[in-house]
């Protein structure tokens, strides 16, 4: 029974995490990862 | 079994992750640019790669945090924990490329190096100091003139970016050569060290720098998907340590800090008393542990 709630609990703060993704995501941070990851990133290729 | 399905795994994750042909092609636009780059992959894998479908979770978190505009970084933190909250390190063990690359240079016939535990303890800390100073400490601190922050771990240690991205965009890409200088070289050197380290060491990059393992690490022991281990079937035979390449013994520490989840110790139980499982029918022993 024990072990059944940690588990609930864990499933809760797994949906607590994609909430907080989900919130950065409709707050702009989502178009910033594009922004970076649809450029070539010259600090990843070692590019000045 | 295990060890076939996890190699299928790995290499159809890596494909699958990198599978924009276009961006090899002669005269082809370089980078996949549609909607899911958005996204990140789970694993450490360059967006800057000619294939790359979805972006890196470090350098994701990098680019929000050296942002002119700091702001805190709940899509790609919120990601991250939640990914970590459901499997830990199993990412690394089954969905990550530069793993498998490692993976495969340690099965060169090299004489294989034990790392002495005085040594290897303190190394193992570092891939922490990794992710606290050059992942988040540095990118947030740090600011040019122009008001932005600098992807420290991509600019100077990630051997992932310049061996997917750099590598590759270089070969394909030659407006890119005039402009390579000391740092493209000391980003190879580090490259070609992670390399020429990984035939003798097994997965040296992520035992000691990944800061993408050890973020996940922090969610090893309470992570959804964990490993158990029954000590009333145990045997003590000790074969489970002795097969991993880690260097944990998943008796004491099932769900150690180090375990990448791969099952290689689970493939050589004779008596089967570890699997993963999300806990329950959890052993006596794992409680204990934890």
């Amino acid at each position: 029974m024990k072990r059944n709630h940690s588990n609930k609990f864990k499933i809760v703060l797994i949906a607590a995490a994609l909430a907080l993704c989900v919130f950065g995501a409709l707050s702009g941070e989502a178009s910033i990862v594009f922004t970076k990851a649809a450029t070539i990133c010259m600090e990843c290729i070692g590019l000045d | 079994m295990i060890k076939h399905l996890r190699k299928i795994v790995q290499a159809g994750w890596g494909l699958l992750s990198n599978g924009y042909i276009k961006g090899f092609l002669p005269g082809a636009p370089r980078l996949y640019t549609g909607a899911l780059k958005h996204f990140c992959v789970p694993g450490l894998n360059c967006y800057s790669c000619p294939g790359a479908l979805g972006a890196c979770p470090i350098g994701a978190l990098q680019a929000v945090l050296t942002e002119r505009h700091r702001r805190f970084p709940f899509f790609v933190l919120g990601y991250l924990a939640a990914v970590g909250l459901l499997a830990g390190r199993f990412i690394c063990g089954w969905l990550c490329l530069f793993g498998l690359l490692q993976e495969l240079l340690y099965k060169v016939p090299t004489p294989k190096l034990t790392v002495p535990e005085k040594i290897d303890r303190p190394l193992r800390k570092l891939k922490y100091l990794v992710l606290a100073v050059l992942v988040v400490g540095l990118p947030l601190l740090y600011r040019t003139k122009y008001g932005a922050g600098l992807p420290f771990f991509c600019k100077y240690l990630c051997p992932a970016g310049t061996l997917e991205g750099g590598v590759f965009q270089v070969l394909l890409n030659d407006a890119l050569r005039p402009a390579l200088g000391a740092l493209f070289r000391w980003k190879m050197a580090v490259l070609l060290f992670c390399i020429a380290a990984s035939t003798v060491v097994y997965r040296p990059f992520c035992k000691y720098l990944c800061p993408l393992g050890a973020f996940y690490s922090l969610f090893q022991r309470v992570s959804l998907v964990r490993q158990r281990f029954d000590s009333h079937v145990c045997t003590g035979c000790g074969a489970c340590a002795k097969s991993c390449a880690m260097g944990v013994d998943p008796r004491t520490a099932p769900n150690s800090a180090e375990c990448i989840r791969c099952g290689e110790c689970q493939k050589v139980c004779p008596v089967h008393a570890l699997s993963f499982g999300a806990g329950k029918n959890i052993s006596s022993k794992e409680q204990i542990v934890s």
